[in-house]
This record gives C-alpha cells, structure tokens and sequence, in this order.
C-alpha cells in the first residue's frame, strides 16, 4: 500500500492555480522526485503537503490518515520531515542546537520539570542526543557540532539541514532542491546519502530536483509537473523521452 | 588557549562548563555575600537596584533576546508586579503571599498579552506593547480606589516572619536570593526543549513548524515567562522605591528597559546582567559627569534621555552584540595572545533569503 497518497489536490492564489488536481502515489521506500521547470508549483505542493499552505480541493493521505487539515505543527510528530529550497535553519544558534530541535517533535516537555531541569529532564536530553549524534556520524558533521549556523559556508548548511530534518526520525523525507548551490562533489555525496537514507533507514524520500544527473541516479519514479499539472509520471527515463516533458523545458 | 576536553555528552548539560567557571562564579558569590559587611548602606541599595534591573532584564531577554518578540511596555508588567504586591500589603497580606500573588498576576496578564502576539509580529507586536503600557498607566490613575491615582501611595515596609528589613542588608539579601533563583530556573529552562523552541520561533517560524514547535503555545509562553519575571522584580522594586505614583510606569521606563538588554548583548543572560549594571550604573555616571559641564548643558532637562538615546543608536552602530560581545571579544584577545587576528568575530555575510 502506498504511504502517502495526493488526491485531486489544488491551491488557487486568487485567480491562478498553483497546483491543479494533482493525483500521485508513493511507494514506501521509495525515492519519488518531481521534477518541472520554474514555476510548475513543486515548492507549493511541498508547502501543501507540509501543511504550510492550505488546499483547495483534494486530499492528502499519509499512512491511510488524512492529513489534509491537521495544523502545520503535527506533521512533523507523524513522521513527515523536510527541508527548504532557500535554507530556513536557526542561524543564531549552533549546529548542535538544531538539530536538538529537530528532535522537537519528541519531546515529552513539561514547563515546571523544565525549570527545574530534573533529572528526568537531563534523561530525556541525553537521549536525544544520543539520536542526534547518530545523525552526526551518519553525515560526518563531527567539526561542526558547537558552530553557529551563520558562520558555516552554504555546502555545509544544506547538510545541517539534512541532518535536522533526520533527526525527527521520519518516515517520509521531503527534500526541495537537494542539490542546489552544491558542487559536483557534494552533490555526489548528496546522491550517496539519499540512497543510505532509503535502503539503512528505510525511509522514503519525496525530492523536487533540478539537477537530472542526480535525478537519475537516485530516483525510483518521477513525476513531471508542468503549470501545476501532473504531465507523466514514470521510471527517470520513460519521464525525460516524454514529449510533453521536452516541449516543457525545451518551449517549441 | 584553553580546550575543554569532553568526555561525557552530560557536560554539555551543565550549568558550569569548567573548573575555571566554578571558581570565578564561587568568588563573585564570596563577594556578593560579604558586601554588606563593608558596603555603605547607600551603594547597597544601588546594588540591590541592580538586582531588580537584571531581573526585568532576563525577564525582557527570554522574550526578546530569545524569542525574538520586541516588547515596549516592560515598565507595565513592572507596575502590575508593583502595584499588586503594595495593594496586598496594605491588606495585610504576608509578605511572600503577596509576591507571589503579584507574580502570579502579571504572568496572567503576559499570557494574555501574548495572544495579539500570534496574529502580529515585528514593528507592530511592539506597537500593541507600546499600547498595552498607556493602557495599564490609565488605569492606574483612574482606578483610585486601589491606586491612589495620580498622588499614589507609600508601599508598606517588607517584613518576614515578623522582622522587618526596610534597609541595608535584609532587603539586598533578598534581592540577591532573587536573581539568583531569577538565573538559575531561567538558565534551565534554555538548556530544556521549551528554551531551544523559542530560540526556534525568533530565527524561522516556518522551519520551527514543520518541525513540530506550536508558535501559538511557546509565544503565550514566553509572554508568561518574561511578565512574570518584570512581576516579581515589580514587587521588590515598590519597596526600591519606597512610594508608588502612575508616572514611574512610563513608556520611557519601558525603553529604559530595552535599552538595557540591546545595550547588554542580545541573547545571553550575562547580557542582562552587564545592562542592568549599565543601566543602574547610568544615572550616577550622568550626575558626577553634570558636576564637570558647563552649566548650560548640565542642567538642559532632557539630558538623561538624550544619553540614553545616544548610547543605543551607538551600540547598535559600532556592537551589535552589546557589553557581553564586547567582553567576549576581551576575552578572545587575552585567550589566544599574541595570536589575536582582527577578522576573528567577522562573519561572513548572510545569503539572501527569497521566498521558500
């Protein structure tokens, strides 16, 4: 059974549909990527399904629940993570810090036992740290643990965000625009740990990606969206020899 | 250039990071214990002054340095705190019933402000404060009744346990036990989840969403917080000042009070304290700076505000992180001496944000 379903979903922003009855499915383990040229609507479909945005029409189903109205802050305890195009990381505070917060959604906090930081407290943050460290180690980001995110260079920020988005231990990752600002060699190893994420962790990877050499490295299925539709949906190949996809991209 | 050497991920959680901490911190304990012992009387007041500034300044810096919420309207959350603890006095309320009631109060109050701050942000979050501040000052001069209105009146001397402590060292020890408490739940709250969650809210509401952080309930809560803190130091501060009257609790006290975490260093309790030291040093500073001026400037009436003024635009300019960026950068220097390079503190720029 699929473990996120979109159904006929829609944003309209005035008279214009960002998004216009898009129906997918996606596989767990899966890495499923949307792909399409400026403007098709993919962040927007990300911002819908993390609930950032509000849908028009349409359903959105994660593991046979319908999330399609649940407020934004209860996505991330059912176990969607995500990260954005433009980096929305905690810049004033250090690596460590957001990560710990990426644990945010399971965390059993109580004010008054906060205050007087009690030892079911310090237990409860050793644990996370302990999760956290797992994500450390996983993406080798050791040397950074104690540095404030606005003195780290862009590569390693995208990482951070990564690693925070791990830390809440999702079970669906999205992940917009992985690759982008990254050089070849990062988005190598961007490429390697997508496909540790899916095939150690399990976890299944929704991408908006631009970047088609990656996109047919990693990707199990694809999905081109053009003007907020669904134009095919497909293996990485079937999708790129697809005529409308080319006349998307290419104009004619 | 010392490296602290972890073996335990439990020293990350500890309120002192090393042996050196713990006996710099045990010497300023020394000291604030024995100052009534050879302190005057008057500089003790001045101290415990002090004390009741650095609480309204952590008070203001959870909410602001932390949470990123700007509030102009502290002086009314101070006022409540003031006012309450003195009316229940007169009451004939015991003295720590009656602080804990005025806490108690402004806390409920905060959460209640709290809420126009779900809906605005920014520039117009500090509006509404600015706002919330005209508001209590009206009804402290019209609800005669219970205020006094405009003439006021005098606040009860503090007593505990049936001995009275008016002045010296009775009432500093008070304040002193106060801020320390002040510091120590306000320091555990920010090694907590709840501390990092309102660090989460300053820097990106979006990403602290999807990350499972309520904006609704950590916003109310650090409203809470932070008035509940100006609250109590409120109670203490109407024994400071001896008499209440409405026109204390002004919009320029409430400055006053930003003031002094800008000036402090944004986001560190030690930038709290350095400006309430600053700010309670200030006046003192102003008055044997008058005896050297030319008369025609010393006695200009808007002297002290100007200062003030001046002293933020400045800190802003040329120290963005405050008192404590600068003594970090002090520090820094004798640290690593000779090696000290000036790009140390730089920081490259940050990248342009769009749109997500």
């Amino acid at each position: 059974m699929a473990i996120f379903q979109a159904r006929d979903v829609a944003i309209k922003f005035g008279r214009i549909s960002a998004v216009d009855g898009v129906t997918f499915d996606i596989e767990p383990g899966t890495v499923f990527t949307i792909i399409g040229p400026n403007g098709a609507g993919k962040t927007t479909l990300f911002n819908l399904i993390s609930r950032l945005y509000d849908t028009s029409a349409g359903t959105l189903t994660f593991e046979g629940r319908d999330i399609t109205n649940l407020p934004a802050h209860s996505i991330a305890g059912l176990g969607i993570a995500r990260t954005f195009q433009n980096l929305e990381l905690f810049d004033h505070a250090t690596v460590l810090q957001n990560l710990l917060l990426g644990r945010h959604a399971h965390t059993r906090s109580n004010l008054v036992a906060e205050l007087l930081f009690l030892g079911s407290v310090r237990r409860e943050e050793l644990a996370h740290r302990e999760k956290v460290e797992e994500v450390i180690d996983f993406l080798n980001l050791h040397k950074y643990r104690d540095s404030m995110i606005v003195n780290l260079p862009y590569g390693v920020r995208k990482v951070v965000e990564l690693a925070r988005a791990l830390c809440s231990e999702p079970k669906l990752l999205l992940l917009d625009e992985p690759s982008s600002g990254l050089n070849t060699e990062e988005t190598g190893e961007m490429a390697f740990w997508i496909h540790d994420i899916r095939d150690r962790y399990g976890i299944t990877v929704l991408m908006v990606e631009h970047d088609m050499g990656l996109v047919n490295r990693v990707s199990d299925k694809v999905l081109a969206l053009n003007y907020g539709r669904v134009i095919t949906i497909g293996t990485a190949a079937q999708v790129q020899s697809h005529p409308e996809v080319i006349t998307a991209y290419l104009g004619g | 250039m010392r490296f602290p050497y972890k073996t335990d991920y439990g020293q990350d959680l500890d309120l002192f990071k090393s042996s050196s901490d713990r006996f710099w911190y045990g010497l300023l304990a020394l000291v604030l214990l024995s100052m009534p012992l050879w302190v005057d009387t008057f500089w003790l007041g001045e101290v415990s002054y002090v004390f009741i500034l650095g609480i309204v300044g952590i008070g203001l810096m959870i909410l602001t340095g932390y949470a990123g919420q700007v509030s102009i309207g502290h002086a009314a959350f101070l006022g409540i705190g003031a006012y309450t603890h003195a009316i229940l006095l007169s009451m004939g309320t015991p003295f720590v019933v009656s602080l804990v009631g005025a806490t108690a109060l402004s806390t409920l109050i905060g959460a209640g402000v709290g809420f126009p701050a779900l809906r605005v942000a920014g520039i117009y979050l500090a509006m509404a404060t600015f706002a919330f501040n005209f508001l209590v000052e009206f009804v402290f001069v019209r609800w005669e009744s219970m205020t006094g209105g405009f003439s006021g009146f005098a606040v009860a001397s503090p007593e505990f346990l049936g001995v009275s402590f008016t002045s010296g060292g009775g009432f500093y020890y008070i304040c002193l036990l106060s801020i320390v408490l002040a510091i120590l739940l306000t320091l555990n709250l920010l090694r907590s989840p709840t501390g990092r969650a309102l660090i989460a809210l300053r820097d990106s509401e979006t990403a602290a969403q999807a990350l499972g952080v309520r904006l609704a309930r950590y916003k109310t809560t650090a409203f809470a917080i932070s008035a509940g803190l100006t609250g109590f130091a409120g109670a203490l501060f109407a024994h400071r000042i001896g008499y209440l009257a409405p026109d204390i609790f002004t919009i320029m006290f409430s400055i006053q009070l930003l003031l002094m975490v800008v000036v402090g260093g944004m986001g560190s309790i030690h930038g709290a304290i350095f400006g309430a030291i600053f700010v309670g040093a200030l006046p003192q500073l102003i008055a044997i700076m008058r005896d050297y001026l030319p008369d025609s400037v010393a006695r200009q009436p808007g002297i002290e505000p100007g200062i003030f003024g001046l002293l933020l635009v400045l800190t802003i300019l040329f120290e963005p992180r405050g008192i404590y960026g600068r003594w970090l950068k002090i520090k820094h220097y004798f640290s690593v001496f000779p090696m000290h390079k000036k790009a140390a503190f730089s920081r490259q720029k940050s990248y342009t944000k769009s749109e997500r």
